[in-house]
């Protein structure tokens, strides 16, 4: 009308604005992701971040320090499997490596394949807990009726808030079979 | 409205019959019919939501009745939810902003009128896509308004993906929308009226608008996610798949959250005008009025985890977010104290609009206070999920912005017929619905502190007489809204009082120097002000 050539510049610039934050909603994956691990404030952990075994510099053993980790697995929805840690907790000092398993049986009459995601409290100890050697790095397949034992290597490492003396790392394991099949195909 | 018809004939080729009449409503640019289209759209919508609503009240009458299936009601809670919301208070203020907006800055219509007729006409179409989804094979969308991961990814029924596109509809036409209302608002003033001279119901508008912006892509982007979680493989709120179910819940409350106030701003605009009219005064404290509204709408980007204490959050979260909600009391408060002070020593009246102003001021108020109790984490631990926050939504939503939307239409009624309602049937409207609303959610209060969940088909029997209360409001509430339909219905077919330009006593403002009713076409040379 009276100012056709503004009504184009605020046209413009709210379209740009717009397209920022509809982008900027994508944004916040990669970001989230980021956030949740710099800061701790998040419970679990994308799989991908775990999926790498921690490289960690050879550092002394603090004897002087115990903290208790406890595991906890559960399997999701109605995943008819057997999962469960084969010591419910230990004790370990900071800036050991400790290896634990996991038992796991399919009790169906399929072949199926599961990823187990963790999940950990209390969210500080999330950046101080390093996996070296892991079964939930890959996806992990069972003959149906078979059943296998899964280890977990990690270390704590000296950085652990001194307030944390328990820390809870849970597993849920997740059906992923008609995925890879429809790969397959 | 039909009103019209007659005063703008000279404007159009006089055809008669009805395909003239649609491609008159259908192509219209005119920023006046846009708004009557999208208040009347707001009223049918405004029925439908409370069919749904009336459904899940005589489903809860008593435990088991059993009168409708449990799914069904949870595709009722469902699409009430999104119909009341995206059907009826925000077309309804968007409404409000069509019809006052131009008119109170002296602007001739809105900068984009065929833009404004767009935003209006892609949304009887969304909710057309919206509500088949009720007689889908299949199930409607049945995990709440929220539509939180898994419930509508994994376990979502096929009509999510009308749902889903319906929303991006509506997400297209709010942004149009906001895109006409700033454009109007900062090129279309009357020379002189300045930012700081523009009334507080533009002011209101023109920050809401921003809101829009700013929240309505990233539900957009959130439903798109859904979308490619559904059918193209991705996992972005799948733990199985490497995503995070709670991501879904940060992204929508960032939407959410902006989105509570979208539903308010304008009605403490209106709020603003009315009551400074019926007190016969001037808005006390103007500058700190539009500077609330500016505060409450950053502050709005960063609580939305108040939505979400329980989700799984680290402590220094939920403090930051406990003490940033807690902060939105402020601006809050000073726009509470404004309009009390804009009521002291002033010469009052009470007519429909002012009470439905007052109704407002002093259940909105409850409403907040209650919003205040569960911004509060540890307290909200114990509130959550219990009818005490759907009373506290329900105070802020229908005695807040459904209250602040009446008070509008009764107060610009006669400057957009011509004629003044029937003040004895408004008050009636007014006594029965404050009667209602107080009926219907008070008790719910109670329910949530006695702990009775939300998102219940049946509940246990210590839980029914006051959720008998509850319905027995609900339907006060539910047939108390014929009055008003019968109200406006007459006051469009010319009959009742005329009206002169000025209206009410006290009123001032460019949109009362106009004739009633309301010329076709405004402003065609800008005013002068004063
Ligand atoms: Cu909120």
């Amino acid at each position: 009308m009276s100012k056709p050539r503004s009504h184009r510049k605020v046209i413009v610039i709210i379209t740009v604005a717009v397209f920022f934050m509809f982008t900027f909603c994508f944004a916040m994956v990669p970001l989230y992701n980021a956030i949740c691990k710099a800061t701790g404030i998040n419970t679990s952990i994308r799989a991908s971040e775990w999926s790498k075994p921690a490289v960690l510099a050879s550092a002394a053993v603090d004897i002087s320090r115990e903290v208790t980790v406890q595991f906890v697995a559960v399997t999701n929805e109605n995943l008819r499997w057997d999962f469960y840690p084969r010591v419910k907790s230990i004790k370990i000092h900071p800036g050991a490596n400790n290896t634990v398993t996991f038992f796991a049986k399919n009790n169906t009459d399929n072949d199926m394949v599961v990823q187990a995601i963790p999940s950990m409290t209390p969210p500080q100890s999330i950046a101080h807990f390093h996996k070296i050697e892991c079964f939930c790095f890959r996806q992990q397949s069972l003959q149906a009726g078979a059943s296998k034992e899964m280890g977990l290597t990690f270390q704590v490492d000296k950085d652990l808030p001194p307030e944390i003396h328990t820390i809870t790392l849970a597993y849920t394991l997740f059906d992923v079979t008609p995925k890879t099949n429809a790969k397959k195909v | 409205m039909t009103t019209h018809t007659d005063v703008h004939a000279h404007s159009h080729p006089i055809n008669k019959g009805f395909l003239s009449w649609v491609a008159r409503w259908l192509f219209t640019t005119n920023h006046k019919d846009i708004g009557t289209l999208y208040l009347l759209f707001s009223l049918v919508m405004f029925f439908v939501g409370g069919v749904m609503a009336l459904i899940i009240r005589t489903q809860l009458f008593h435990p088991g009745l059993g009168f409708i299936e449990p799914n069904f009601y949870n595709v009722m809670v469902t699409v009430h939810g999104l119909v009341m919301i995206f059907g009826v208070i925000m077309p309804a203020f968007v409404g409000l902003a069509n019809w006052m907006v131009p008119m109170m800055v002296g602007a001739p219509d809105m900068a984009l009128p065929r833009l404004n007729n767009w935003s209006f006409w892609i949304i009887p179409f969304a909710f057309t896509i919206i509500i088949s989804t009720l007689f889908l094979k299949g199930s409607g969308p049945n995990g709440g308004w929220t539509m939180y991961a898994p419930l509508s990814t994994t376990y979502g029924p096929p009509s999510m993906d009308f749902l889903i596109i319906g929303i991006h509809l509506l997400g297209i036409s709010s942004i149009l929308g906001a895109i006409n209302i700033i454009a109007t608002i900062l090129n279309l003033r009357a020379p002189g009226m300045t930012m700081m001279k523009m009334p507080l119901f533009v002011w209101a508008w023109f920050i809401t608008a921003f809101l829009l912006i700013g929240a309505m892509p990233v539900l957009a982007g959130v439903v798109t996610m859904m979308l490619f979680d559904r059918h193209f493989g991705t996992s972005f709120f799948s733990a199985a798949g490497g995503g995070d179910p709670v991501m879904y819940q940060h992204l929508f409350w960032f939407f959410g959250h902006p989105e509570v106030y979208i539903m308010i701003l304008p009605g403490f605009g209106i709020i603003s005008e009315v009551i400074a009219t019926f007190s016969r005064k001037r808005l006390f404290g103007y500058p700190f009025m539009v500077g609330a509204i500016a505060a409450i709408a950053l502050l709005s980007y960063v609580v939305w985890g108040h939505h979400m204490f329980t989700a799984g959050m680290a402590v220094g979260a939920q403090l930051f977010f406990m003490y940033a909600t807690i902060l939105i009391a402020v601006p809050t408060g000073i726009k509470v104290f404004n309009w009390i002070a804009t009521m002291f020593r002033g010469s009052l009246t009470f007519e429909t609009p002012m009470l439905f102003a007052l109704g407002f001021v002093v259940l909105f108020t409850i409403g907040g206070f209650s919003g205040l109790m569960l911004a509060i984490v540890p307290a909200d631990y114990q509130y959550q999920d219990t009818y005490f926050v759907v009373a506290h939504f329900h105070y802020v939503l229908v005695a807040g912005a459904l209250l602040s939307i009446f008070s509008g239409v009764y107060y610009w009624l006669p400057k957009w017929t011509g004629h003044y309602y029937n003040e004895t049937l408004g008050q009636l409207h007014f006594w029965l619905t404050i009667i209602g609303i107080n009926l219907t959610f008070f008790p719910m209060h109670f329910l949530g502190l006695a702990g009775m969940p939300r998102r219940v088909v049946d509940y246990a029997p210590q839980f029914m007489p006051a959720n008998m209360l509850c319905t027995i409001g609900a339907f006060i509430l539910g047939f108390a809204q014929l009055i008003f339909v019968y109200i406006v219905i007459r006051a469009m077919m010319k009959k009742g009082k005329p009206a002169d330009a000025r209206v009410w006593e006290g009123s001032h403002g460019l949109e009362w120097t106009l004739e009633s009713p309301a010329p076709y076409h405004s402003f065609s040379t800008p005013p002068v002000i004063s």
